[in-house]
């Protein structure tokens, strides 16, 4: 019996925290691994991003141009070119869109056996998705960046604060959006499937993360409602300015700062949402 | 029309009908998805007024030419879209094994996997697109002849086809490449986003590839230069708007070809 | 002349396996290695084998969706894939794991549809639907949408599609494929009740070979490719010497040494009171004759999914 005692023995605080980082490392690391099985998608998604890297480069530039000697939206030309072609890349490391895993598994019923793990659904998801998130570092943003980097100039950032910022906002960028992918494809709990609030999120967020064009060319009252109202630019648009250092280290820290807190608010409520899910599953099944 | 004609067409018909009655069944989301459709346009003509409003003119055109190239460009595409914007859903159809179910069929492979699954929801971006091309056509100073008339029927047409034959081309890609992912998109939305701007924008390799050796820059800006009166600054003479239709229809050869010879692989290689 | 033949039929696949850490290498696997067979009207025949051994390959050429590699193959008279079209209008294929129908419309509205696909008489469409409704016991969820139905259900949905059109011979790739007991003996049934009628050639592939059993007079074993065998299941049995079986219960031990010509003792149970023999050349009553206190007996037929396993292992 003496094995079966020590499976059951009390597990100390510093024991806690431990086992709950290896889970969460070894379910990212599970991300990460599934999407490098997709290594023919990932060369098909890198080129997509490429070509319309270009697509979205030209026309900035031409908007320079066409500016004469005044910058629009506060931009030079290579920081347009940079935020072209980083936005490319990060585009799939936030992974906006397509992602329904969530709402499949509420629909086909499979959820029931998430909620049977002793992790958090919400954690669940998150870890992999971060490890997702790291596979695209590597093979979705490098790639469209590099062939960006042969055709334009680009800016060099020169705070020696900017890369660690940027990095930090990547990691908040992520977070968000999975908290908001995670409660888009929640609905699925309440409405028969998400396809609508999935529609509307995949056609908002390219045009409020800035992906379809900087925010900062919009009127600044509206620019400014959009980044503290909505948690949209956090996406994209605060990476990007982040790094190509639009504004002064000051505000460049208090736009993280109000990705963190919307990040962190989201996380929040998608737990909250779960909670009144699974109550209501709890209803129904008896 | 033969009997023979006729009945084929009845059962085409019929397809038709199967897709217009399955969404009666999903009314709300249909409803949804409709309106997201109609917001969708809506936005991708908003971006391009928030760019010129960014700046004086884009390559040297104004916001109001631009506008007629980019509704020119999203009228012919949105018609494509909805006559066969689905085709790119064939990985789908060869993964579950629709394609199959399709080739045990009397009707031909195409048409029947189109009229199964035509996207009607995508219905009302067709008039937000026709009302932009309106605002267009009368905030510039056109100078009305017969040939300018025929033309403004041809691009529009002419563009769909042309999209068209690139979504069938982009999806026949995956006969070949099951796992090609959104590289098909490249072409189909990448094609549209290029046309939505005049094609001086675009420089080097990247827009003589687009613009003439892919035949893009034949859909929406060489037609507004014609019906504009303005001289091309890359130096095509003032006809070549109307070559459109030509391109249009090369572009389709190309297509059935292709599709064609995607069959024909998928036929001996199995899913 | 048959109305199915293939001569030296042939399917080739290049598949592409990894060869060290970035190279892959293509190698040709032939899924269907040469198979000449033919099938006459009327004919029930069961098409078995292990999983990839080229029943559905072999399915897809008969249907015109898949081109064969090299050989001959003609169904009703027409070549499958150049003459797809036309063919399709005298084959009903029905696959296990696809659906013909319309997933969010009712059955019946998939049927009328498939009338117009198929350009059928209303007349004859109304006579034929009606003899798979009743024979199907179809009315109770002509008005369910198909995605609401079970799976046995779904399954007798699919049947009747592929008969509506009336077809000269019927494809079914695993009809009976995750169905519950009872849904296997309607569609069993059905099917056998077609067979009756002697127009209808069918041909089957399947796991279960109860499927065989029930409906199938000709039974072709497919295996990597190749026809191993090809005969009613009778000839199975005889050329792989599967044979009945006999147990006996007796009231007093079986003596030692018994021994009966043509019969051979397989095992002895609770303290020698029951014996098990293989009736290899001799019948039951040669046994049971030699016997005395004979209690209880029972034969057991010989089992072919033992058979096929055998096969399958060869």
């Amino acid at each position: 019996m003496d094995g079966l005692d020590a499976r059951v023995r009390w597990i100390s605080a510093g024991g806690w925290v431990r086992n709950s980082v290896t889970t969460f490392g070894a379910l990212s690391w599970s991300g990460f691994r599934r999407y490098s099985t997709y290594r023919q998608a990932t060369i098909a998604g890198a080129f997509t991003n490429t070509v319309f890297g270009f697509l979205r480069c030209y026309v900035l530039l031409a908007v320079v141009a066409g500016a004469g000697g005044s910058a629009p939206g506060g931009y030079r030309p290579d920081q347009l070119a940079t935020f072209v072609w980083v936005g490319q890349g990060l585009l799939t490391v936030v992974a906006l869109w397509g992602w329904t895993e969530l709402s499949d598994r509420i629909r086909s019923g499979d959820i029931t056996a998430d909620l049977l793990r002793p992790v958090h659904p919400v954690i669940g998801f998150l870890a992999p998705d971060l490890g997702r998130a790291g596979h695209a570092m590597l093979f979705r943003f490098l790639p469209p960046l590099a062939v960006g980097a042969l055709f334009f100039d680009l800016y060099v950032p020169g705070r020696p604060c900017t890369i660690p910022l940027f990095a930090l906002s990547i990691l908040f960028a992520t977070v968000g959006s999975l908290a908001i992918r995670y409660l888009v494809n929640a609905t699925a709990y309440w409405l028969h499937d998400a396809r609508g609030p999935m529609t509307l999120w995949t056609l908002s967020s390219g045009v409020l993360a800035g992906l379809s064009f900087p925010l900062r060319f919009l009127p600044d009252w509206l620019a400014i409602t959009l980044w503290i109202a909505t948690p949209f630019p956090g996406l994209l648009q605060t990476p990007l300015d982040v790094l190509i250092e639009r504004d002064p280290p000051p505000r460049q820290l208090a736009l993280v700062a109000l990705q963190a807190v919307w990040a962190t608010s989201l996380l929040v409520l998608a737990v909250l949402v779960q909670r009144r899910a699974e109550r209501r599953l709890v209803a129904h099944c008896g | 029309m033969n009997a023979k004609t006729k009945e084929l067409l009845g059962a085409y018909l019929a397809l038709l009908r199967g897709q217009v009655h399955s969404l009666t069944s999903y009314r709300a989301s249909f409803a949804v998805e409709l309106f997201s459709n109609l917001g969708g346009t809506t936005l991708d003509v908003l971006t391009v007024l928030v760019v010129f409003r960014a700046t004086r003119s884009v390559a040297g055109f104004s916001l109001i030419e631009g506008l007629l190239m980019v509704s020119l460009s999203s009228l012919g595409f949105a018609m494509a879209d909805f006559a066969v914007g689905n085709i790119d859903r064939l990985k789908n159809y060869v993964r579950t094994g629709t394609m199959d179910a399709v080739l045990v069929r009397p009707l031909a492979a195409l048409p029947q996997l189109l009229l199964m699954d035509l996207p009607l929801r995508k219905a009302l971006r067709l008039v937000v697109s026709g009302a932009v091309l309106v605002v267009a056509l009368r905030s510039n100073d056109i100078v009305w002849t017969p040939s300018r008339v025929v033309l403004l029927v041809l691009a529009p047409v002419a563009g769909a086809v042309f999209f068209s034959s690139i979504f069938v081309l982009s999806a026949s890609l995956t006969f070949w490449w099951i796992d090609s992912g959104e590289l098909g998109s490249s072409f189909t939305y990448g094609g549209r986003d290029f046309t939505a701007y005049p094609v001086p924008v675009y420089a080097g390799w990247f827009r003589a590839v687009f613009a003439y050796a892919m035949g893009f820059g034949f859909v929406a800006y060489q037609p507004a230069l014609a019906l504009l009166g303005r001289a091309d600054p890359l130096g095509l003479p003032s006809w070549a708007g109307f070559l459109s239709p030509l391109v249009a229809v090369v572009a389709a050869f190309f297509a059935a070809v292709v599709w064609r010879a995607g069959i024909r692989h998928y036929r001996s290689t199995g899913s | 002349m048959s109305l199915i033949q293939m001569h030296n039929l042939r399917k080739d696949f290049t598949v592409r396996v990894k060869a060290g850490r970035f190279r892959r290498e293509k190698r040709i696997v032939p899924a269907v290695n040469g198979v000449n067979l033919t099938f006459e009207r009327g004919e029930m025949a069961g098409y078995i084998g292990p999983n990839g051994a080229g029943k559905s390959t072999t399915l897809k050429m008969l249907t015109g969706v898949l081109t064969p590699s090299s050989g001959d193959v003609r169904v009703c008279g027409l070549q499958p894939v150049p003459q797809r079209t036309k063919l399709a209008l005298q084959i009903g294929v029905v696959f296990g794991q696809r659906s013909q129908l319309w997933w969010d419309l009712p059955l019946r509205d998939s049927f009328s549809l498939l009338r117009h696909i198929y350009r059928v008489p209303a007349d004859a469409h109304a006579g034929r639907l009606k003899r798979c409704r009743e024979l199907l016991d179809l009315d109770d969820f002509m008005d369910t949408p198909v995605r609401q139905l079970s799976l046995g259900q779904r399954m007798r949905g699919e049947l009747t599609a592929a008969l509506l059109h009336g077809p000269s011979v019927l494809f079914l790739d695993e009809p009976t494929i995750g169905l519950d007991v009872v849904s296997k003996q309607a569609v069993r049934s059905f099917l056998a009740e077609l067979g009756q009628g002697g127009d209808l050639t069918l041909v089957l592939t399947t796991h279960d070979l109860a499927d065989i059993e029930r409906l199938c007079r000709r039974l072709v074993v497919i295996d990597h490719g190749s026809v191993v065998h090809d005969g009613t299941i009778e000839a199975l049995h005889a050329r792989y010497g599967s044979h009945r079986r006999l147990v006996v219960d007796l009231d007093v031990p079986l003596p030692e040494g018994f021994a009966v010509p043509g019969a051979e003792l397989l095992s002895v149970e609770a303290d020698r009171h029951r014996a098990t023999f293989e009736l290899v050349t001799t019948q039951v009553g040669a046994v049971v004759s030699e016997l005395t206190a004979l209690r209880d007996l029972s034969v057991v037929e010989p089992d072919i999914e033992d058979v096929v396993a055998k096969l399958y292992r060869a």
